[in-house]
Order: structure tokens, then sequence, then C-alpha cells
């Protein structure tokens, strides 16, 4: 039983200077955090390759430029793979593939899950009955499984794998979301405008949305990498459109050609340590919001430090008088 | 503000108002058809509020008295009982009136920190009552949240209008809180504990605010569990226990001469300023029972100092004692 | 003469700020407590009132730097910082914090938390340690077969009691107490502050009442201090601090509160109090107060006695008229 540190004690009547709340929650932290603002690096270079990846490739990335296997020169940074295609081209244009994928289907759970979560946890009741019932069902369905299913009844195509993608990992986000709109429901002021005579859209839209769509996006974030990793290995256990270069479908190629017999790490790892840097940089940057969101995460009072005892001869310099 | 009724008739009246949740059984309870129980919040509640006057509804934790507010607007259902405002029926009220009746009757919370929406600058907030009910163009409404701003002591108004909440203080939300109430004109206004929370320099301020507008011709109903505040400001005092009203009459009467053994406890240990100030406490032992087992006959007989045999049996009425006009005690020896 | 049973000389804390600079958070606070008497530390949110309770007890974050001596019978507690207090705390000095009856586990028998203190700090263990369990919880007025309860079985008082217990557990000699009746009925708080007094004046406990209530104070506490921006503006035998209030900060105190027998005005203290991240000069209530002149802008007062252990920082000290 200890008591809960706040750092400093609150300082009643003075109010400070004007700064909207709005998107400040969740920008300061990560501008904040150095390990956040180097992922934000990673992705955006990888963005970066997604957006502009045509003009830095010439031709057809897929079209053989140079032998099969070749290991990593100076003519092919990153050498060739099974077809003699150079892999940094490849790379580059499944990096537009895969961020676009993972983009989508993180949009689609975000989108599903949110607004499940959010009439769940507002309306409460048997809407909220309903609607968890429908998510714990969709919850314990196994995913791979049910992407096997899909993907050979309605066949291999990019979109496919958006919608499946979608539709497994919206639950986690509606459980988030049903909860943190439960807490804001039963806030004050949103008991307050209910008292004025507010309808629920006023409500929904006015009050709650602004205080869980913060989580939401922080939520959203990881979803991205969940996303591009199920991407990955759906491709790899060639249930992936055939049509088009992922990251993912570069490993399966990889293999498909018997890379690691030829030992051509250099067509097997480099996409591997693709998925693995944006997955991890979108994890980073996720948790960073969620823990500035959540209060609860903070553990300053586990802290081995402790405070400093002075000696008067160490007691602070007089700090320059601020107008009060 | 509105003029006082022509009538005598009080603005706010409850009779006999019931209030009780229903505690869920489980599978097991249905199926063992075990006794339903209630949480008996509110059980036959009488009170009224004229207009310009000040009605405080004082007890402990859980008498009921918060529960009795939020029944009075609607905000909880009443089971049993009446509740009307200028002579209208409230209690059956379909939607569509209960909406316009809300710009009526207004409630103000105790927690000035959670009480505004911390993603609205003061003008959206004060502005908000008048955009739900679609009153007023945009310039109108500019007025109006300048006008109840400097109503509450927020002038000039717009030194305030554009702030966040977190850039107030806790009496200047509370105003706030109290401007937004104001915009609609209400003629009844509930105050749920408005200072509980507030520091002591700052809760004169915001009492005084309530004080102006019951003389402007406000009812007020005030909720609190602090007597010294009660006995202050209220015109009546309303004590209630185990969702009854125990004892009620002119806040004077009450204060100086209770008739009820519990009132008569309560104010003894009401700490006052001086120290030197000595009084026979009478501290009650134990804690309020809960309500969902309320003790047969007379609710505060286990506790009383004074019961007796028939305190047991007899569930009292409110009556006046000898002696005293419009002051009433619900016990059988008062 | 020997020492006070609790002295503490010119404490000082200061936390840091995000923004680089230092809040003041308490500037120099002494004063002395002896066997079976009760101070009262009053004053509004923000005045360090429960910033100097947890110097006390070396419970400050690590944002925080301390200076000046706190002496439990002359040994000065917080010489070395963390190392020097910790062999004191719960055994010598102990605290019901605020929102203390919330903060048991809920998961552990209450018994079982009452015990936990003793094993940790060495008091006692096993057959003994439940024994003194069972003697705490009847000394507090809780049943003894409680000890096998639950938190959530016991009313809030009751709670409250049980936490009292908790800090008696090592038989400290003076125990601190944040608004330990702020969340309770006035029935209830009556109890509690019953047994605080009677703890008092049994047991020889020296006490030290943290509240922003000050008809408490007056009824409870032996001496009482007043504390504003971080200081101790008034400080004597409680019943001088009304029948002959020397601060102007201490009668508009006493101004503000309702009392249940008394008729004038009740009048709010106008302004904010100052913010503490920069130095003050002169006196910190001078914005504030009515009797302010010239020289109290310029020159900062000091504590100065006024009557028999009493004291007063003010220049006018001897206009201020008594609250009674």
């Amino acid at each position: 039983m200890s008591p809960v540190q706040t750092g400093a004690p609150p300082v009643e009547e003075t109010p400070s200077p004007t700064r909207s709340l709005k998107w400040r929650a969740i920008a300061a932290p990560v501008l904040r955090n150095k390990s956040a603002m180097v992922a934000v690096g990673i992705l955006a270079f990888f963005v970066f390759l997604a957006v502009f990846g045509d003009l830095l490739i010439a031709g057809d990335p897929k079209a053989k430029v140079g032998d099969i296997f070749e290991p990593p020169s100076r003519e092919f940074w990153l050498g060739t793979d099974g077809g003699g295609a150079s892999m940094v081209d490849l790379l580059i244009a499944g990096a537009r593939v895969s961020l676009l994928i993972g983009f989508c289907a993180a949009a689609i759970s975000a989108i599903i899950g949110g607004t499940v979560g959010i009439l769940s946890g507002f309306f409460g009741g048997k809407t909220d009955t309903v609607l968890m019932r429908t998510t714990d069902y969709f919850l314990v369905i196994p995913d791979v499984p049910l992407i096997i299913v899909i993907a050979a009844l309605f066949g291999r195509s990019t979109w496919n794998i958006i919608v499946i993608i979608g539709i497994i990992y919206w639950t986690f986000t509606a459980r988030l979301l049903r909860a943190q709109t439960k807490s804001v429901r039963e806030r004050v002021y949103v008991q307050r405008a209910r008292a004025l005579g507010a309808g629920n859209s006023r409500l929904v839209v006015r009050h709650i949305l602004p205080q869980v769509t913060p989580l939401l996006v922080a939520n959203t974030v990881l979803l991205i990498a969940y996303a591009i990793f199920a991407e990955t290995f759906i491709t790899f256990l060639g249930l992936g459109d055939p049509a088009t270069i992922s990251w993912g479908s570069l490993i399966e190629n990889a293999f498909k050609d018997d890379a690691i017999i030829n030992n051509a790490w250099w067509a097997v790892i480099p996409p591997g340590v693709c998925v693995m840097l944006v997955v991890l940089a979108c994890t980073i940057i996720g948790q960073t919001m969620e823990d500035a969101l959540n209060p609860r995460l903070r553990t300053g009072h586990l802290s081995v430090r402790r405070f400093r005892v002075l000696r008067p001869s160490e007691r602070p310099e007089s700090q320059p008088q601020q107008p009060s | 503000m509105t003029a006082p009724a022509a009538n005598g008739r009080p603005l706010l009246q409850v009779d006999d108002l019931v209030v009780r949740y229903r505690i869920p059984r489980g599978l097991s309870g249905s199926i063992l058809r075990r006794p339903q129980q209630f949480v008996h919040a509110v059980s036959g509640v009488s009170l009224h509020v004229a207009r310009g006057e000040m009605v405080a509804l004082v007890g402990e934790s859980g008498c009921g008295k918060t529960t009795t507010a939020q029944a009075i607007l609607r905000l909880v259902r009443a089971e049993a009982g009446n509740v009307s405002f200028d002579g209208v029926d409230v209690t059956g009220l379909p939607q569509n009136d209960l909406r316009a009746l809300r710009r009526r009757m207004q409630i103000i919370y105790q927690d000035p920190y959670e009480s505004l929406d911390p993603r609205f600058r003061v003008s959206t907030t004060v502005a908000e009552p008048l955009v739900i009910h679609g009153i007023g163009s945009r310039a109108e409404r500019r007025e109006a949240v300048t006008r109840a701003l400097e109503q509450v002591g927020l002038a000039p108004a717009e030194l305030f209008a554009d702030r966040f909440p977190h850039e107030l203080s806790g009496g200047q939300r509370q105003r706030v809180a109290i401007a937004a109430s104001l915009v609609l004109g209400p003629e009844l206004l509930v105050a749920d504990e408005p200072v509980s929370m507030l520091d002591v320099s700052v809760r004169a301020g915001i009492l005084g605010i309530l004080d102006e507008l019951r003389d402007q011709g406000l009812a007020v109903l005030m909720i609190t569990h602090d007597l010294s505040t009660a006995a202050r400001f209220a015109d009546r005092i309303c004590v209630m226990y185990l969702g009854r009203i125990v004892e009620e009459g002119p806040a004077r009467r009450v204060i100086e001469d209770p008739r009820h053994p519990y009132t008569k406890a309560l104010l003894s240990v009401v700490p006052r300023r001086d120290p030197r100030h000595r009084v026979d406490v009478q501290i009650l032992r134990g804690e309020t029972p809960n309500p969902i087992s309320v003790p047969t006959g007379c609710r505060f007989h286990p506790r009383c100092p004074i019961a007796v045999e028939a305190c047991r049996a007899t569930d009292p009425e409110l009556r006046t004692p000898a002696g005293e006009r419009d002051h009433r005690a619900a016990c059988i020896l008062a | 003469m020997s020492p006070a049973l609790l002295e503490v000389d010119d404490l000082h804390v200061w936390f840091d700020l995000p923004n680089g600079r230092k809040l003041h958070a308490v500037q120099g606070v002494s004063f002395t407590v002896d066997a079976g008497t009760r101070l009262g530390m009053v004053g509004e949110s923000g005045c360090g009132k429960t910033t100097t309770v947890l110097a006390l007890m070396g419970l400050l974050p690590p944002t925080a730097s301390v200076s000046g001596r706190v002496l439990f019978e002359g040994v000065d507690v917080l010489e070395r910082g963390e190392e020097t207090v910790a062999a004191h705390r719960w055994k010598d000095i102990a605290m019901v914090f605020q929102g203390a009856m919330n903060a048991f586990d809920p998961v552990k028998r209450i018994g079982d938390q009452i015990i936990e203190p003793m094993e940790l700090h060495g008091y006692a263990s096993g057959s003994e340690a439940s024994a003194r369990v069972r003697e705490l919880l009847e000394t507090v007025g809780i049943g003894p077969e409680r000890a096998r309860s639950y938190p959530h079985e016991l009313s809030g008082g009751m709670r409250q009691r049980a936490a009292i217990a908790m800090a008696l557990a090592c038989s400290p000699r003076v125990l601190l107490a944040d608004e330990p009746t702020t969340a309770l009925d006035v029935m209830v708080q009556a109890q509690v502050l019953e047994l605080l007094t009677y703890l008092s004046n049994e047991l020889g406990l020296a006490l030290v009442f943290v509240t922003h209530d000050l008809p408490i104070v007056a009824q409870t506490c032996t001496h009482a201090a007043v504390m504003y921006a971080g200081r101790i503006v008034e400080h004597g035998p409680t019943e001088a601090l009304y029948h002959e209030t020397r601060h102007p900060y201490t009668r508009m105190l006493w101004a503000a509160t309702p009392d249940l027998d008394a008729r004038e005005e009740v009048v709010s203290i106008p302004g904010v109090p100052p913010r503490l991240d920069s130095e003050l000069h002169g006196c910190p209530f001078a914005p504030r107060c009515d009797l302010a002149a010239s020289r109290c802008v310029a020159e900062r007062p000091e504590l100065r006695s006024v009557g028999d252990g009493h004291v007063s920082a003010c220049h006018f000290a001897s206009s201020v008229g008594a609250a009674a």
C-alpha cells in the first residue's frame, strides 16, 4: 500500500497559456521519445519507397537482369533472386504491396472494430450483448485455417487478403474501444449533456468520439504491424496473390527456388528484415502512443532511483522571477 | 429571471417518491426462487421548493438524496410517487415534452474537474444547451454566453470564453458549469454537492452566486452533506436517512431546535470553528445500514440513543411536534 | 532537556519540472511535535502540506530534492536520504495516506495486510504478529474476528480504521495522517477523529494531521500550523489561532468557513496562490491581503513570536483581528 506519486503537487488556481488538446495527446509523447522518433524515421523511409518506388525502379522489377542468385555486388546491392531479378528492385516493389495491404487491412479492422466497440459500449444492454457475442465468436475462430479456407474458396487476390486480415483482427480493437467508451460514457460531462437534453448522436459524435479516437489511432498503428506480418505469412504459405510482388512473396519464391540450398541468403533474409523493421517501427510508435494515453501504465513509483538529499551549499540558485 | 408564481403553489412538488433498484438474482437465484431483493434508494419522499427558495436536502452517503434529485429530473426511473413541476405532472411525461421540461430544470454536479468536456472551450460548453435545443442564431448565442459568464463572475467574459477547462481552477470550472445551466433560463436548479470538492477559500464565492440567483427568483434544491453550509445558505432543510426524510423545516429551526434524534446526533458531531466549543457529542455507533435490508419499524431505531420498544414496531410519519409550525419530524418521541 | 519527539528544521523540497525549472514546493518549514500532542497542518491545495509530511517519511519521487533536517528524538532521519529514513519508516514514524481506505489489496484479507508491515520491518512474525493484529483491530474499534475479512466486506469507516491499524502495526511514536476523514460521512468522521484523539491521549502518539478542513483542526488538534505557498505563516495552539489570530490569511480562512452556529457572512478569499516555480520576493500573500503595504511587497516577513508558543510571519501581526 503505497501513495500514488504524481511528481508535483497541483497548484490550484493558476491559469496557463492557451493550448489546444487535439492531437497533442498522442503526437507529443512520440516526438519526445527517441526510440519512437527512430521508428517514425524507419517507417517514413519505407513509406517513401512505397510511394515513390516507380521512380526508383527502371522497368519491370521481375525482369531478369542478371544471373540467378548472384551475390551482392556493386551492380546489384542485394544480389539477385532465383529468376535473376534485382533484389533491391524487388524489395522496393514489394514495399508498396506489403504496406498497402497492411494499411488497408488495419483500416478495415479499425473501422469495424471501432464501430462495434463504440456502439456496444455506448448503448449497452441488448446491443452490447449481441455485438460482444459476435465478437467472441470471431475471436475464437483460428485465423490460419480460416485464411486457408477463404483463399481456397474465393481465390487468391490481394483484395481477399486485405479482407481476411481485416475481419480477423477487428475483435481486439472492438473490445478496447468498448471498454474506453463505457468509461467515457460514465463521465460527468456526458451525463450532464444528456441531462441537458442532448440526443444519442450528439453525445457520441461530440463527446465520446473525441475521447476515444486517440486510443483508436494508437491501436490502429499496432494493427498495421499485425496486418503486415499476417500478409507475410499468408503469402509465404502460398495463399497470396500470384500476380503481385510483396515481401512475403519474395520469401515464398526464395524457398520455392531453393535459395537456401544455393546459399543465397540475400534472397531470403532482406525481405524478412524489411518486414521486421516495419513491424517493429509500428509497434514502437503504437506502444508509445498507448503508454501516453493510459495513465495506469506509468511506473514512476516503481523506479529504483530515489529522491536526493542536498547539503545547504547545493541548494538551487535563485531562479529569476517570472511574471505571475 | 421569471416572476414568482401568481398563486402560492410551489414550483416543484414531490409526493411519496419511491425509487428502488432490482438486485440481479443470477441464474441460481431465479431457479431456486429466492426472494427478489431491492436496493431501497428512496422510500417515500415528499418535499416542495418554491420560487426564490433554497431547500437543502441533507444526509450522509447512501441516504438517497442524490437519487431523489435524479428522479426529480427524470434521470432515473421512479417506481412510484409523483413529481410535478409548475403544476405539470413530470413523472409520466413522454420524451418529447421532457426535452422542453429539461430547459426549465437544470443540474450542477459535484465534481468541477469532470463536469466539463475537456475538449470543449468554455464558450462551446456554455453555448451547448442552446445548440441542443436549437435556440438563437450564432450571434444571439454568443451574447447569451457572455451574459451567463458575467452573471457567474467570470468577467470580462472574453478572457474566459476561449479557455479550455484545464486552464481553469476548480472554482472557475464550477462557475462555468453554473453558467451553462443558466443560459437556458431555468426556473429550478438542482445543485448536487456544488462546493464539496473545492477549496474552502473559493466555496463562499460559488455559494454566493447560488444565493444571488435565489434572490432573483430561482428555485434551488441543494444536495449536501455539509450541515454548516446548509445552515448558512438554505431557507429550509430536509434531513434524509435511509431513503426517507426524517426531519424538515425552516433552516434556523432545524439547526437550533432539532426534534429527530438523528438530526440531533448529526448536529452534535459537526465540527465548529471555535476550539473552545464544547457540546455533548453524540457519536452514533456503527454505520448506516445498507438500503437493501432496511430495519423494520422506525428505520433509525437500531442506532437511536432514545429508542423504546414501540420504535421497533411503528414506522413513524412526519408530524409536527407541539408548538412548532411548518417543522416536522418522523419520530414518535419528538 | 531531552530532544522533542519530532523536530523539523528548515525543510525544503524541490521538484524537477519537465521544462528544466524547479518547483519549490516546501520553503523552509520548521516545527516541533511532542508526544501526546496533535498538530494540524492546514492550507489549501498546493500549499505544500502533503509534500511536507511525505518528506518526513522519505516518500518523495525521484524528481524531488530535499534539504533540511528531520530529527526523530534528536537523530537526523534524512541525513543520507533513503538509507537513513528507511530505518525509521513505520517503526518510528508511520502514515495514514489520503484515500488509504481504498488502497487495500482486494484479494488479501485485512489481517494479512496488517501483518505485512510487521514482517517487512522485522517487528514481529508468526503467531506473535497475528496476536498483535487482533490487538490492533480492537484498539481501533474493529472486532478482532474481522481480521479474516476482505476489504470489500468492510464499510468505508471500518476500512479507514483498518488503515490506521496498519499504520500502528510497528508501534510508531509519530503518526502522520493525510486527509484521513475527507471521504467519510460526518458521523463516521466523528468516530475516526475520536479514535485518533484517543490514540494520542492514551498511547502518547504524536499526531500530525494534514487537512484543509479548519473546524476539524479546531476540534481535534492541540496545535495548528497554517501553510501558504510552501511556508508556515502561522503556528501555535489551536485556541490561540482562533481567538488571537495573528495572520491575515488565517483570519480569512476562518472567515471563509461556514459555522453551524455563526451568523456572519461567509467570505471567499480573492485571487490565487502564487506559482512556486520561481522565487517570490516579499510576502507571498501580499497580492491577496487586505492589510498589505509597501513593506510587505519589498520585505519577506519571517516567523516571529506573537504569543506563548505562537508565531506568525506577518509584518502587521498585531493588527490582525481575531477570528472569534
